[in-house]
């Protein structure tokens, strides 16, 4: 690959990333959101954060290696240091601290 | 408009006008400082994440090949993580122009659902709105849909230094592992982690605050029908329209859902 094309790869990735941060406020900003689309901003960001997780942990192998034990033990430790302290940082931070000690130490 | 004033009066509405903006830039500094000071202790858990795994991409990025010049500028221009993984790999490989596009726009859709859900946060914030346009991705996105600033903090200033803040420590970290090279004194096994960990967090705010949890369980099931039928690398955009689908079908009890 040339240096022009190397610079012609990141510009494509910069056009394909910014399309999809603009299309919506490109698209439903300059006159009134229709209800269906105000309805589904509303109603998304519930439904994101499962997917994200999902996704997050999309490599998870749970038939092999490990069965996704270091994962579902630190979520479950998260949600455990959440409920009880309800801090951002202690429960992320205990967590990862956690899963970073089991895929290290223990599995 | 132009209605003749006599001189005296002139030169009067001139010094007002002077005065005022001196007054509203002082107070325009004292809002941006409170704003920043109220933002910044939402963008720790962030600045650990993003420094850390920014770091880890700048090293990834120097070790196959690329100067730290370029993981830098990725991340201030493209500023997210799984594309700027992708990219290192798409520039050793040959130049294949519109795979390269497609492959952006798919891995980044999920950012077409941000922008929808932030339409009336984001509006009217002037000349801040573009930046936060372009700096849009998942930890923002989560912070700016869910946080409301302390009372007497200006809420788009709020928004912005979120932004802000975000995209610099992502830079930061990006440019530390460019320029350090594999010079880590630990090791990072399973730090990729705190993504997954902030995520759960995020969730399990939602779930206590809400009544109702259809939105979220439709996001579960839908994510994870997909993953298992078609496979980590392509399930992203099925899921998404699924979700979509699933929130459109079942709109009625959802949407009293919402309004409890």
């Amino acid at each position: 690959m040339t240096t022009l094309q190397m610079y012609m790869t990141v510009a494509l990735c910069v056009l394909g990333t910014q399309l999809t941060r603009w299309l919506p406020f490109l698209l439903f900003s300059g006159r009134r959101t229709p209800p269906l689309v105000e309805y589904l901003g509303k109603a998304l960001p519930g439904a994101v954060f499962t997917l994200l997780i999902v996704y997050c942990l999309r490599h998870t192998d749970v038939l092999g290696g490990s069965h996704g034990l270091p994962e579902l033990i630190a979520m479950a430790a998260v949600v455990g240091l959440h409920l009880w302290k309800r801090k951002l940082l202690l429960s992320v931070a205990g967590g990862t601290i956690l899963y970073m000690a089991l895929v290290q130490l223990v599995f | 408009m132009s209605r003749r004033l006599p001189l005296y009066k002139t030169s009067r509405v001139l010094y007002d006008r002077v005065t005022h903006e001196r007054e509203v830039s002082a107070m325009d500094a004292h809002k941006l400082r409170r704003a920043l000071r109220a933002a910044f202790p939402h963008t720790i858990p962030i600045m650990v994440s993003f420094l850390f795994l920014g770091m880890t991409y700048g090293l990834y990025a120097r070790a196959s090949g690329l100067g730290w010049q370029w993981a830098t500028a990725m991340s201030a221009l493209v500023f997210g993580g799984s594309l700027e993984f992708v990219a290192v790999s798409m520039l050793m490989a040959p130049f294949a122009p519109l795979q390269t596009f497609l492959l952006a726009f798919v891995i980044q859709a999920r950012h077409l659902f941000y922008g929808l859900s932030l339409l009336d946060r984001y509006r009217g914030l002037g000349a801040k709105k573009p930046y936060m346009i372009w700096t849009l991705c998942d930890e923002t996105f989560s912070i700016n849909v869910s946080t409301d600033p302390p009372e007497g903090v200006d809420r788009g200033w709020f928004m912005f230094f979120i932004s802000l803040l975000d995209q610099l420590y992502w830079i930061t970290g990006a440019t530390l592992g460019g320029l350090l090279g594999s010079m880590l004194p630990f090791d990072t096994a399973g730090l990729d982690f705190i993504m997954t960990a902030m995520f759960t967090v995020f969730l399990t705010e939602q779930l206590l605050k809400e009544k109702r949890h259809g939105p979220a369980l439709i996001g579960a099931g839908a994510a994870v029908g997909c993953l298992v039928l078609l496979g980590a690398d392509s399930f992203m955009i099925p899921a998404m329209a699924a979700i979509t689908a699933l929130l459109v079908l079942f709109r009625g009890p959802i949407e009293r859902g919402l309004e409890e």
